[in-house]
């Protein structure tokens, strides 16, 4: 507030020295830390062995490291400036997999870069967030009051996860639905309006139910009453529950979790990661997991509040968001808590597509902690 | 500017307000994942953890060795062999019906084989074997085990399938054994049943003593995953085999009993102890093949078996019932004996006895002249007998029978067995609710109308009779495992020696000069036997017949009367009886006795061989070749008439 009132300005030009001090390093640790955890449940998913996810893990994390400090680097204001470009391209690659995308468990959902299998959906988690961001940058309350401001901003929305519908993916539809509606919260837009449409969807329901495929009615069906069927559908529930309960208070030990290693737990590789490490190092490993996890939160909290600019602290905010439901949704999933939706649990799941995007993620989130004072003005970028 | 200043002022307001009901909402989830954590894995952990360890360890069966059956000197009757089969893991081959071809090359397969190993290789897990054949030969096993790299997915097992080494010798003592039917697995409370593949005792020995040869079920404690694969065994526990079971059969006897029986059509024959009632021979031909049984008998063997008409699955000693004839006249002068009858009272025999406004014919048409008991035994004269059974009623000889063992269930549990029939004037009312006719009398006496008896009553008389008095009893068991059951002091059953002697001494003149089987006596001294023949009619002889002189042996099969003999050996202290029938054999004393009369000095002679190797010093129990000794036998004396 001084430094605005001063008319200042410390940040505008800050030398690549300056802004590596400015990084939170603690930050990074934490993120490494996490990511340790992961590369540790990887090594134990492969019966004690490196090979084929953990060595491979790593070198992707470093990669991503190295991605993440670069997007770090890169001044907020060039993001703010490409914010619509990225979305754009994003929305491109996923009308890409539409049309031409590989077929894989059912669903068409990545391109194949050869090195990597690309999930536009998985990008699509952050341009959206940073569009957003860019649009409700300079708008004021008034703005946010006005149902018409508001439509472009939902057409935003709405049209990618038509798209990520379509492939079909319920789980990452509903996320980025989830965190456009965190960000409409945060700018000012009327509980009304949020009544409004929770309630129009609700009725919308049994419509949408009629056109879901078969394999997410399932879905819902097993998770309403996964006993039902043990050796069907409820059996990852059920095996995932047995595996998280038999581990009790200090777990079966590293590498010791009899259900992850003969199998019984099925993707203990990718989404199922959480019920393997909460097996085998039993609630007190699973709790100090949640708060280390409950930590990266905090800092996105933190980075957010000591943003000076919208587009900064809604960015912050919207990744934060994202990655809290990307760990609750999976942890809340293996715990039967919600039905099975493919969303794996960020730096810790094996994949390339969720752990690109989350490094960019975090990426963004430290570029914005170290731009937190640039100054920028309302109307976007006169001042660049 | 201020202007501005102030709304982005006011717009971070709502901002952080909403910020920290965001944060709020997210603690609030965050603290149901952690709650639900807690109910997870400390409330429900217990739960969980049971369920862990079922998934974890899989509790297979091991199916114990069947016990072994033996004779009475060890000999094995039924073992456990070897069974070699080829099995195909499905997951181990590219292409199964690839390999099937050329597994055909080696192993003949019926197209009905490959549908069903195609069928479980459909069903089951790929990395469960598929049998592909058993009961491999020799041949079979090294020309797949050559090919094996040839042959991806294929191997051989070994399991057991159950051998009897004497085959048709001793299948109707034994039995066999057979896969578990829906209705045996429903009763019982052994896991062991429900093992896919498992046998148990179907019949006769197998399945008298099924328990005890069963031994228990062994575990196998194995870590699996989730597929079923087996990772690792955790612990083993290999369960107890099933227990050897003695008999008291003489596996030399027997054999050559059933070789000795199947010189004839239909015939039936049982050895036993005097004093311990223990089965030493028991055949009945013609046989079948337990070997067969065990390993799935073909359908179509199956349905010849049942169809012949000579029965080869009927065990004829305990299954089959027959008039006695003149084998039961013993019993009617025992019965005579007891009423007061004075033995030495004469009675003449003219060929025939009227009663009643009906003639009785004796089977010697000039009749035998003036005969006491003892030549009416030794003649078996029939005439004699009417007039005894005239004189004390049927009452009193169906009761010497009943005390005889006849009429009563023997308790060998063997499949089929007959009760038989010993009529008196109640059963009569009982059965047909009509009152005795004083001429049936005649009839039982002679051992025809209404009686009738198993081989192994008959046995049983005789060796009650040869024992003097005792209520043996036959079994077949000497022992299960190392307890011995066999019984040698028996109750008396109550009738006076001196009639009993004055009996022994007619049975012992049937084979003395003039009796009915003299010609089939044992000649060497010492053993010599003991006995009563018989033949029963099977068709009423009619008057027209009678008169026509119509030859027996030219009526049909079917019609020809049974030739039937007990007898007991040595005469001075019987240790052995024994009861033959041959079916539609005519001769009693020219076809049943030499049976007899080989199978009582066999088993002396065999007997007497043990005592001298024993008093030798000799290990007894030397390996026992078992082919047939040749037999010394009385040759047939020419011109003798077919007595009964």
């Amino acid at each position: 507030m001084i430094n605005l009132d001063m008319g200042l300005d410390p940040q505008s030009n800050m030398s690549l020295g300056e802004k590596l001090g400015q990084i939170s390093w603690s930050l990074v640790l934490l993120i490494t830390a996490v990511a340790c955890i992961g590369f540790a449940m990887l090594y134990s998913a492969a019966n004690g062995n490196f090979d084929p996810w953990a060595t491979r893990q790593i070198m992707r994390f470093a990669v991503g490291l190295v991605l993440m400090l670069v997007v770090a680097l890169i001044d907020i204001r060039l993001w703010l400036k490409f914010s619509y470009f990225l979305y754009g391209i994003a929305f491109f690659l996923l009308i890409v997999v539409e049309v031409m995308g590989h077929v894989g468990m059912g669903a068409q959902r990545w391109i194949d870069l050869g090195f990597m299998q690309l999930q536009p959906s998985e990008l699509m988690k952050v341009t959206l967030v940073m569009a957003l961001a860019r649009y409700f940058h300079g708008a004021s309350l008034e703005d946010t009051g006005r149902i018409t401001f508001l439509i472009p901003a939902l057409v935003m929305i709405v049209a990618p996860v038509c798209l990520v519908l379509l492939q079909p993916n319920l789980g990452t539809s509903l996320m980025l639905l989830m965190v456009s509606g965190a960000i409409f919260w945060l700018v000012g837009v009327r509980l009304w309006k949020f009544a409004l449409v929770i309630g129009s969807v609700l009725a919308a329901i049994p419509v949408i139910w009629h056109f879901m495929h078969d394999y997410q009615k399932n879905r819902v069906n097993t998770f309403l009453n996964p006993e039902n069927d043990p050796l069907g559908h409820g059996y990852h529930i059920m095996q995932s529950k047995i595996a998280l309960g038999s581990g009790g208070m200090f777990g079966k030990g590293f590498l010791m979790g009899s259900q992850s290693h003969l199998n019984f737990l099925p993707e203990k590789q990718t989404d199922f990661i959480f019920t393997m490490l909460a097996e085998e190092m039993g609630m007190v490993g699973a709790l100090v997991f949640l708060a280390m996890y409950a930590l990266l939160l905090v800092y996105g909290y933190v980075i957010a509040m000591r943003c000076r600019h919208q587009y900064g602290r809604l960015v912050a905010m919207g990744l934060t968001v994202n990655l809290f439901l990307y760990m609750f949704i999976n942890i809340a999933m293996v715990m039967g808590l919600i039905p099975v939706v493919g969303v794996p649990l960020p730096l810790i799941s094996y994949g390339g597509s969720s752990a690109l995007t989350v490094m960019i993620g975090f990426g963004l989130l430290l570029c914005v902690h170290v731009h937190r004072d640039v100054r920028m003005s309302r109307r976007g970028m006169s001042d660049f | 500017m201020f202007n501005a200043i102030d709304r982005d002022a006011e717009r971070q307001r709502v901002m952080n307000r909403r910020t920290l009901v965001l944060g709020g909402l997210k603690a609030g989830a965050l603290s149901a994942l952690v709650a639900r954590l807690y109910y997870l894995q400390i409330l429900e952990g217990d739960h969980y953890t049971t369920l862990a360890e079922d998934n974890r360890i899989s509790l297979r069966l091991l199916a114990p060795s069947r016990g072994t059956i033996v004779d009475r000197s060890g000999v094995p009757l039924a073992v456990n062999e070897q069974n070699f089969r080829a099995v195909l893991v499905s997951e181990r081959t590219d292409d199964v019906d690839e390999t099937l071809d050329k597994v055909v090359k080696l192993l003949p397969l019926t197209d009905a084989d490959r549908r069903r190993i195609l069928r479980d290789v459909d069903r089951l897990r790929s990395f469960a074997p598929v049998t592909l054949r058993e009961n491999l030969t020799w041949d079979q096993v090294s020309a797949i085990e050559v090919n094996l790299p040839d042959l991806p997915g294929v191997s051989i097992e070994v399991g057991q399938v159950r051998s009897y080494p004497f085959g048709e010798q001793a299948a109707h003592i034994l039995g066999y054994v057979g896969v578990v039917s829906e209705q045996e697995l429903q009763n019982a409370r052994d896991p062991l049943l429900s093992l896919p593949g498992f046998r148990i005792g179907k019949s006769g020995i197998e399945r008298k003593h099924d328990l005890a040869l069963r031994g228990t079920a062994g575990t196998s404690q194995l870590e699996v995953n989730a597929v079923g694969r087996v990772v690792r065994e955790l612990a083993r526990n290999d369960g107890q085999p099933g227990h050897q079971v003695t008999l008291t059969i003489d596996a030399k006897l027997q054999y050559y009993a059933q070789q000795r029986l199947a010189e004839h059509e239909s015939a039936a024959a049982v050895v036993l102890d005097v004093q311990t009632g223990g089965i030493l021979a028991l055949a009945s031909h013609p046989s079948f093949d337990p070997n067969q049984f065990a390993m799935g008998i073909p359908q179509d063997l199956y349905d010849s078996l049942i169809k012949n008409e000579a029965s080869p699955l009927t065990n004829k000693v305990v299954a089959g019932h027959y008039a006695p004839g003149s084998t039961f006249k013993p019993m009617t002068a025992l019965a005579g004996l007891e009423a007061g009858v004075d033995p030495t009272h004469r009675v003449f025999c003219p060929g025939h006895y009227d009663f009643g406004g009906h003639t009785f014919h004796c089977y010697k048409k000039g009749g035998h002249g003036p005969v006491d008991m003892h030549d009416a035994i030794r003649m078996s004269c029939d005439v004699y007998f009417y007039d005894l059974a005239r004189r004390i009623g049927v009452d009193r000889i169906a009761d010497m029978a009943r005390r005889f063992g006849l009429g009563d269930r023997t308790d060998l549990d063997l499949p089929g067995e007959k009760t038989g029939i010993i009529p008196d004037t109640k059963w009569k009312r009982r059965t047909y609710k009509e009152n005795w006719y004083d001429g049936e009398t005649l009839s039982v006496a002679i051992g025809q109308g209404y009686v009738t008896a198993t081989p192994i009553q008959l046995a049983v008389m005789c060796a009650r009779l040869a024992s003097g008095g005792k209520a043996v009893k036959p079994h077949l068991t000497k022992a299960v495992e190392q307890e011995y059951t066999e019984q040698t002091a028996w109750p008396d059953i109550g009738v006076k020696p001196e009639f009993i002697q004055r009996v022994l001494a007619g049975m012992a003149g049937v084979t003395s000069a003039g009796g009915t089987a003299y010609a089939a006596r044992i000649t060497q001294p010492g053993f010599e036997m003991g006995g009563k023949s018989g033949t029963a009619q099977v068709k009423r002889i009619t008057m027209a017949e009678r008169n026509a002189g119509l030859l027996k042996a030219e009526r049909p099969w079917k019609d020809r009367d049974n030739a039937l003999f007990i007898a007991f050996a040595p005469v001075q202290a019987p240790r052995y009886a024994c009861a033959i029938i041959v079916e539609h054999g005519v001769g009693g004393s020219s076809v049943a006795a030499p049976i007899a009369r080989d199978l009582l000095l066999e088993i002396q002679l065999m007997e007497a061989a043990r005592a001298q190797q024993a008093d030798a010093g000799a290990a007894p129990s030397a390996p026992i070749q078992v082919t047939p000794t040749q037999v010394t036998a009385a040759p047939a004396l020419p011109g003798e008439g077919t007595p009964r």
